[in-house]
């Protein structure tokens, strides 16, 4: 029942709970009542807006930076992921294997601000041996969202 | 000069929505839900198998029947799916589209005065291929309060000397019924006490939502005497790839190949490369797409019941056919009045034969948001007709 729930939501987590219910065929008591265990417990972390910022005016950078450090004893990659993922600039921490260790997600209005960042705050940390920087120049698809996508119906209007 | 035409081919009327069907097309702006295809592309994999193969140059001929890989996969998947199993070598043939295995099917069994007993409503062409092959189509006219399910009593009062062919349309277009394991069991003992072979198309197989489809093939006793057909335009989402297939007695696919090898040679190349690959890792595509179908036909049918049209649950393919008998208009004069009204276009129940007339046929291989404004505009639509507006 859950799982129905949040595939359900997944893709739009605005529809409204009676049309939930009417859809997996469940009353709209039990999904209202799913959904706040759900977010309760922590399995529904937020309800976000996915937005393609290069429709808008706003200048908005995005940035992947690869860092390799040096786990420390007894606590391995969380304390130091955690000294990266507290700062508002970074928006994903992942720690990932293969050739480096946490893929760390940022977003910034404007090149030096991310570039000043790494430079001033990340390379500065003590176990950050390296650091790698992709700016991103496009996003063509973001959580499963082709942005750019012509959606018009290409079917004929009817057939039998 | 003289006549170029058949008499046969004249006599046969066109499609009957053709008028509605160009008014609608050239307005602007229609929310259609008249379309018999579903909104999926092709998933991804299927479609990297069909450019694959191309890259590869396997831009031949098949052999007549198609290959045999495909064959093989198909014969697999009605043995894991329907529990039902066919040679691939002397059983299958592999076919342009359901379309034109129910065409040679037809042509292949039947002899002029043979008749044919097709129920309606249904899909429009078994009527016409009947005819072109030379029989007498014979009409059953199914009824909403059997939940147009086809019964024994109904058969039996259709049957004479010369019935042929039993066409099985189930899961049914237009009406979205299906029919039971109960329900075949019926009509199987007819058919093998009145020596009458099936057709079964079961193009929709794969999109029921109550119980798992079960093909009247696997009824003892009716392997022997039924053609089953199928496809991948609906369940796969590969409609423009124009690739179905026909399995049955090997007596009959043989002939059936002649005609296949006159007219077609054989079926779509890349289609074929494509539906291997369908078949061998789409099962997780199907169960995604038929789920999505199942929410969207929950949320119509509770549409429909807020807004008082009567409309019997369908079980299977993906459309809904509401009665509309409460306002004493033909299915085409509502489908003219709602499309001018709410610039909604649905197909009017009598495209699909007379017994449609009173219904709808409205589907729903569109996303919820599209089917949310049209049930908004046609409740608006039908509480102006109820308050006499």
């Amino acid at each position: 029942m859950r799982e129905e729930i949040l595939n359900f939501i997944e893709k739009n987590s605005r529809v409204d709970l009676k049309e939930v219910a009417v859809c997996l065929g469940m009353t709209e008591i039990d999904v209202a009542n799913e959904l706040a265990a759900m977010e309760s417990e922590g399995i529904i972390c937020g309800y976000h807006t996915l937005i393609d910022w290069d429709k808008v005016t706003e200048e908005r950078i995005h940035a992947l930076i690869e860092v390799r450090v040096t786990p420390q004893r007894g606590k391995g990659f969380d304390e130091i992921a955690e000294r990266i993922y507290k700062y508002p600039e970074v928006n994903s921490t992942y720690l990932i294997s293969g050739g480096y260790d946490l893929l760390v997600f940022m977003e910034g209005k404007t090149l030096r601000e991310i570039s000043s960042f790494v430079s001033q705050k990340l390379s500065t940390l003590d176990s950050v041996i390296s650091t790698t920087t992709h700016f991103v120049l496009r996003k063509y698809k973001d959580n499963g969202v082709i942005f750019n996508k012509k959606s018009e119906d290409e079917r004929m209007i009817m057939t039998l | 000069m003289r006549n170029p035409l058949s008499q046969t081919i004249v006599s046969i009327k066109p499609s009957g929505i053709r008028k509605f069907f160009d008014i609608a097309s050239e307005r602007k702006d229609t929310i259609s839900l008249g379309v018999g295809e579903p909104d999926f592309d092709t998933p991804w994999h299927i479609r990297d198998e069909g450019i694959y193969s191309l890259e590869k140059g396997k831009t031949f001929y098949t052999s007549n029947s198609g290959l045999i890989e495909l064959r093989e996969e198909i014969s697999k998947y009605y043995r894991r799916r329907f529990n039902i199993s066919y040679d691939p070598r002397k059983e299958v043939i592999i076919t342009v589209g359901g379309s034109e295995a129910i065409d040679i099917a037809l042509r292949a069994m039947i002899d002029p005065g043979d008749e044919v007993i097709i129920p309606q409503p249904s899909y429009v062409s078994y009527e016409p291929c009947a005819i072109l092959a030379g029989a007498k189509p014979v009409i059953i006219e199914l009824k909403n309060e059997d939940d147009f399910r086809l019964t024994a009593q109904e058969l039996l009062d259709a049957v004479t000397d010369k019935t042929k062919i039993l066409i099985l349309p189930f899961p049914n277009n237009p009406t979205g019924a299906i029919m039971e394991k109960e329900d075949l069991e019926k009509i199987a003992k007819i058919c093998i006490e009145k020596d009458i072979f099936v057709l079964s198309d079961e193009i929709y197989a794969e999109l029921t939502f109550k119980n798992d489809h079960v093909s009247i093939a696997s009824i003892p006793g009716m392997k022997e005497r039924t053609i089953v057909i199928n496809g991948f335009s609906k369940a796969y989402a590969m409609t423009g790839w124009r690739l179905g297939y026909a399995m049955g007695p090997e007596e009959i696919i043989t002939q059936m190949t002649k005609i296949h090898q006159f007219a077609i040679m054989c079926a779509p190349t890349t289609s074929q490369y494509a539906a291997v690959e369908a078949l061998r890792n789409g099962d997780d595509d199907v169960r995604m797409m038929k789920k999505s179908y199942d929410q969207r036909r929950k949320f119509l049918m509770n549409a429909f019941h807020e807004m008082g049209l009567p409309c019997f649950e369908p079980f299977g393919a993906f459309y809904v056919f509401p009665d509309i008998r409460e306002f004493r208009m033909t299915s085409e004069e509502f489908a003219f009045a709602l499309l001018d009204a709410q610039n909604i276009a649905v197909v009017p129940g009598t495209a699909f034969g007379d017994s449609g007339e009173g219904f709808l046929r409205i589907s729903y291989a569109y996303s919820i948001e599209k089917l949310r404004t049209a049930m908004e505009r046609i409740a608006l639509f039908i509480g102006e007709l109820r308050n006499g507006k």
